[in-house]
């Protein structure tokens, strides 16, 4: 039996040889995004945006030569403890940058095993503020979760005129448990009352947290959580005929929530990067390659409504690009440098990085829930000073 | 299932040492010649991670014949001891960004730290094992698992978070890498990140197979044969149990804090009892009972999950042959079901309950030569 | 107060109808093999995502239902015979390390299948209507699954009490090998008892599923440890024991989620403590109080060490 175990492993280990042969003038991008758990069906729709990106443009010239972008992907799986073997796995493919994550969790923790091997990392939706803080190789081009915590806690106080709020967050999700924080600080200042809770990861009855919302009173219920509960504490606010507002940060600008308010009476607000309409180019482009490309339809969650993470997606491709010209070389050190310069126009806006190494942005999109057609409708852009 | 000692160590014990003493030169080599992004590395330290988890799990089911599924809550309070204390205290108030820089205001070295890991985690150990190792085989099991989810559940209140940072993220601590000596300019001079959790990892197993060989050792396994016959052998149950389970958990108190070391952040929601699930599937692959056993199918489970088998996860070409079945998930599957064989038809696992020396020795009619492996 | 209180009650009882069908399941088989069956909670998943990927084939639902339970209870079957028939003669940590690795063979197989994203449960018209009761609104599931609980157990009581196979399962979970020198064929009793457990699994996941609507490979998991901690703390072994655990444990869970609030409306404390964050340590804190106080659970029968 040894001998069967040995030998199959040494086919193994020659299989896995042959899969990893290079090719010359390839410069590896890897992109660190999850493909499986909660944060699953987001985390395909970003990678989504760069894959377009990719085959919008597949190649860069440097100093007369053309390269290759070839992309490598590693699935971190939604959960902070597998995310340093998929960060591992990355850096061993030997990328020269690294794109991601959905989710802020997974990206803190895949964070020093980039910062380890001088890899530089674009954050594409990763908001909490600790994913770039301290560290000079992770840089991001969406806005913050200060930013939005501010943003929506003045919606709900200023436009929708509500003096109690309920947050809820899940047990060690960074992401979820920074949004409440920073909403929950603006929206005290502001003078309204906020409760807080948590519930453990997998947790499936969401009833009893509703109930809770419900009988403080509570003008809003904001859980900015992964799509995967999202959906269920729609469900279940659907079937118990909620009076409140659902309020939700941009991971919740999915078809998938849509999907799932379908039909109901619910009032959902959510924030996010990018609104459809925003470039009609890359709209159309990028529509017109989900309906050829039936995988990417299914990644997508079945249909071609555009989700504002793969727009994300694809301008953290083209800010990759763009400091791997200004560096003028594929060479990791030399695009850290680079990026601090970078300058350019995608599809979400301007993208330049402040001295932490974040994109300036003042804006975010807040979209309402059309529960009749099964659409998100635009409801305003908001800033704070 | 008796295990023979001779007092003397006889060659088979001689060329077991050279051998393993020949792994860490190995490794203390191909660490310096290799480049160190290589997966290689990865794999040997989780590896020695999980060896000296699944040796501690090992001590516990497999020497003392306690079922126990309580590894991954002690390898969470070993992670977040090491990870408090060891915390640099610039690096607090935005670790703690929500707690005001947190409670604990010093730092300590690397070593002392992992010590302290050890000893809270066996503190906690002694605290559990006052109620739960009365109970018998699967209700102990159940009960360990139980704790280990409370344990979970207590290290995310948000109500002590100045001192665990609630559900959130620990991280900024010392890890494998910051045991290289750089030169002035941060260029590494000499690479030690993987020779020194196998140091660690080599000295807690050696403190084990220390404490198995002595009189405590041959009374954990008197009563893992037979309790009753034990007890009127004069040992004393209650107070031998305690002892098992309390080194058992120091040492997995260590491997969290080494876990930590590797992953360099640590959560508590990550400590589920799929990992202490994980575990024992390493110690019976390697066979329940044998020290060299666990370490061997410990590096294998990892090399096998982190990389020989991840190429079943990506779309395989063979010239233009499109493997069938390779996506995402693949690699589980086909691990799992090697599990499964070796659980059903190869149940003594890798070794069984032989260790290295036996290897060498004619006595154990069934030696067959092996490669590698330490003890 | 009442009107505080009752939505939680309510749900409670409806999780602890979903856990008790569980919970049936783990019973049944410890009684009979001694065994923890780790993977029943898996089987449970694996009939939610049976029913997703069958639905989105186009089966009607009255096709749909019954496919599923019956390939729910020839998964449970299989399980049996595969994993755990093979292993009957050897020392019981190997049959449950076994029900571990079929526990995590599953879930590698679902992740993979399902490519690791939740699958979204076919809405059932009726059970997943709105209802008012009492002034708190719910789905008719939660109303529905109490009753139809209660309906299966009498039945299968009725069944071990009365029946050809049912005297069979009690002879042999009496004393295993005197019931095989009795001429009672062991093997079949124990794939029925596998089959019935796997059943009402699938029961269960229809009503729970309906409920909360998406299955990812995890799903089974607490689930599944819950039933469990129903059945000891019922006392393993007995039917109308795992009943009363899972309820029991289904409403101190939904009691736990909204304690703070229950508190703070009651004037005994003044602000949220996170007692939320407990809502599953609990369960386990009360088994392992049930452990120490009594270990054989509510109606248990006393176990006697033989020499």
């Amino acid at each position: 039996m040894k001998k069967i175990v040995s030998l199959l492993i040494a086919a193994v280990m020659l299989l896995a040889m042959v899969g990893t042969a290079a090719a010359d003038n390839v410069i590896k991008i890897g992109i660190y995004e999850p493909a499986s758990g909660d944060s699953g069906a987001g985390g395909k729709q970003e990678t989504l945006g760069v894959q377009y990106a990719n085959k919008v443009q597949p190649t860069i010239e440097i100093g007369g030569e053309t390269y290759t972008i070839q992309l490598v992907n590693a699935d971190n799986g939604s959960s902070a403890d597998k995310g340093p073997s998929a960060a591992a796995e990355l850096v061993s493919a030997g990328v020269s940058v690294v794109l991601g994550s959905y989710g802020s969790g997974v990206s803190i923790a895949g964070s020093p095993k980039f910062a380890e091997a001088g890899i530089p990392a674009i954050g594409i939706s990763c908001t909490n503020p600790q994913v770039t803080a301290g560290n000079n190789h992770y840089f991001r081009i969406c806005f913050l979760d200060p930013f939005q915590g501010t943003v929506l806690a003045n919606y709900a106080f200023n436009t929708l005129g509500v003096q109690t709020a309920y947050c809820l967050a899940e047990l060690g999700n960074d992401y979820d448990v920074g949004l409440v924080y920073y909403f929950k600080q603006e929206f005290e200042r502001l003078g309204g009352f906020v409760i807080d809770e948590t519930f453990p990861t997998n947790t499936a009855d969401f009833t009893s947290y509703l109930d809770n919302a419900a009988a403080l009173g509570a003008g809003v219920f904001f859980a900015p959580v992964s799509i995967a509960y999202s959906t269920q504490i729609i469900d279940q606010a659907a079937g118990k005929g909620v009076d409140f507002a659902l309020m939700g940060g941009d991971t919740w600008d999915s078809n998938k929530v849509i999907e799932s308010a379908q039909g109901s009476n619910l009032n959902i607000l959510v924030s996010t990067f990018y609104q459809e309409g925003g470039n009609a180019e890359f709209d159309a482009g990028f529509k017109a390659w989900l309906n050829e490309d039936a995988e990417a339809m299914t990644n997508n969650g079945g249909n071609d409504m555009i989700a504002a993470v793969s727009a994300m997606g694809y301008d953290a491709y083209f800010t990759a690009l763009e400091a791997i010209k200004l560096a003028g070389s594929a060479d990791s050190k030399a695009i850290m440098e680079a990026l601090w310069n970078v300058d350019f126009t995608g599809v979400s806006g301007k993208i330049t990085f402040n001295e932490i190494g974040d994109a300036n942005r003042d804006t975010a999109f807040i979209k309402q829930a059309d529960t009749a057609n099964g659409v998100w409708a635009f409801v305003c852009e908001q800033s704070v000073n | 299932m008796t295990i023979i000692r001779k007092k003397k160590a006889d060659a088979a014990t001689w060329i077991s040492i050279g051998i393993v003493a020949l792994i860490y030169v190995a490794v203390f080599v191909a660490e310096q010649l290799l480049p160190p992004t290589h997966m290689l590395f990865t794999v040997l330290k989780k590896g020695a991670t999980y060896a000296l988890v699944a040796v501690s799990m090992n001590l516990l089911n497999g020497f003392t014949g306690l079922f126990s599924l309580g590894q991954a809550g002690f390898m969470l309070v070993g992670a977040y001891t090491y990870a408090i204390l060891t915390i640099p205290v610039a690096q607090r108030p935005a670790v703690y960004q929500y707690f005001d820089g947190g409670l604990v205001q010093f730092t300590m070295p690397v070593i002392p730290a992992l010590i302290c890991a050890g000893l809270i985690a066996a503190i906690f150990a002694f605290l559990i094992g006052l109620p739960v190792l009365r109970l018998k085989s699967d209700y102990l099991a159940i009960a360990t698992l139980g704790f280990a989810e409370i344990i979970r559940a207590v290290f995310q209140w948000k109500n002590i978070g100045a001192l665990t940072n609630g559900s959130n993220l620990l991280r900024a601590f010392p890890t494998f890498e910051d045991f290289n000596i750089r030169a002035a300019d941060g260029t590494v001079k000499l690479y030690l990140s993987t020779l020194v959790p196998f140091l660690i990892a080599g000295v807690c197993i050696g403190l084990i197979v220390l404490l198995l060989h002595s009189s405590h050792g041959r009374a954990f396994m008197a009563i893992r044969d037979d309790e009753i016959a034990a007890e009127a052998m004069g040992i004393n149950l209650s107070r031998h149990k305690q002892m098992a389970f309390c080194t058992s958990s120091f040492f997995a108190g260590i491997g969290g804090a080494m876990l930590a070391m590797y992953t360099a952040s640590v959560q508590a929601k990550s400590f589920t009892s799929a990992m202490t699930y994980e575990i024992l599937l390493i110690v019976v692959i390697g066979g329940i009972g044998s020290v060299t056993g666990s370490c061997i199918s410990s590096f294998l489970f990892v090399a096998c999950s982190e990389w020989w088998l991840r190429f079943l996860d990506q779309k395989q070409m063979i010239g233009d042959f499109e493997v069938p079945l390779l996506r995402n998930g693949f690699r589980l599957v086909v691990f799992s079901v090697i599990i499964m064989i070796v659980v059903l038809f190869f149940r003594q696992g890798i070794m069984g309950t032989r260790e290295l020396p036996d290897l060498f020795r004619k006595h154990p009619k069934k030696a067959k030569a092996a490669k590698g492996g330490k003890a | 107060m009442f009107q505080t209180i009752f939505p939680y009650l309510l749900t409670g009882i409806s999780v602890g109808g979903q856990y008790a069908l569980i919970a049936i399941g783990y019973t049944m088989v410890y009684g009979i093999l001694r065994l923890i069956n780790f993977a029943h909670g898996d089987v449970f998943m694996v009939a939610g995502i049976l029913m997703v990927y069958i639905v989105a084939s186009g089966a009607p639902l009255y096709v749909s239902i019954p496919v599923v339970l019956i390939l729910t209870a020839l998964i449970g079957f299989v399980i049996e015979r595969v994993a755990y028939k093979p292993l009957r003669s050897a020392p019981r940590m190997s049959i449950m390390i076994s029900a571990i690795g079929v526990s995590y063979t599953l879930q590698n197989l679902v992740l993979y299948i399902t490519g690791g994203l939740n699958q979204f449960y076919p809405k059932i018209p009726f059970i997943s209507d709105s209802v008012t009761i009492f002034g708190a609104t719910t789905k008719m599931v939660t109303v529905i699954t109490p009753i139809l609980t209660i309906v299966l157990v009498v039945a299968l009581v009725l069944l071990i009490n009365h029946t050809k196979i049912g005297m069979a399962m009690r002879a042999v979970s009496k004393d295993f090998e005197t019931s095989q020198l009795m001429g009672i064929k062991i093997n079949n009793v124990i794939s029925v008892t596998f089959v019935i457990g796997s059943f009402l699994a699938g029961v269960g996941s229809i009503l729970y599923f309906s409920n909360y609507t998406t299955v990812i490979q995890t799903s089974g998991a607490m689930p599944g440890l819950k039933a469990f901690v129903a059945a000891v703390f019922g006392g393993i072994g007995s039917i109308p024991g795992a009943v009363v655990g899972a309820f029991i444990i289904g409403i101190c869970e939904s009691i736990i989620k909204g304690l703070d609030v229950i508190l703070m409306k009651a004037g005994l404390t003044k602000q949220m403590l996170g007692l939320a964050t407990f809502s599953d340590a609990f369960t386990f804190a009360l088994l392992i109080v049930i452990l120490i106080a009594k270990p054989t659970g509510l109606f248990g029968e006393k176990i006697t060490d033989k020499v």
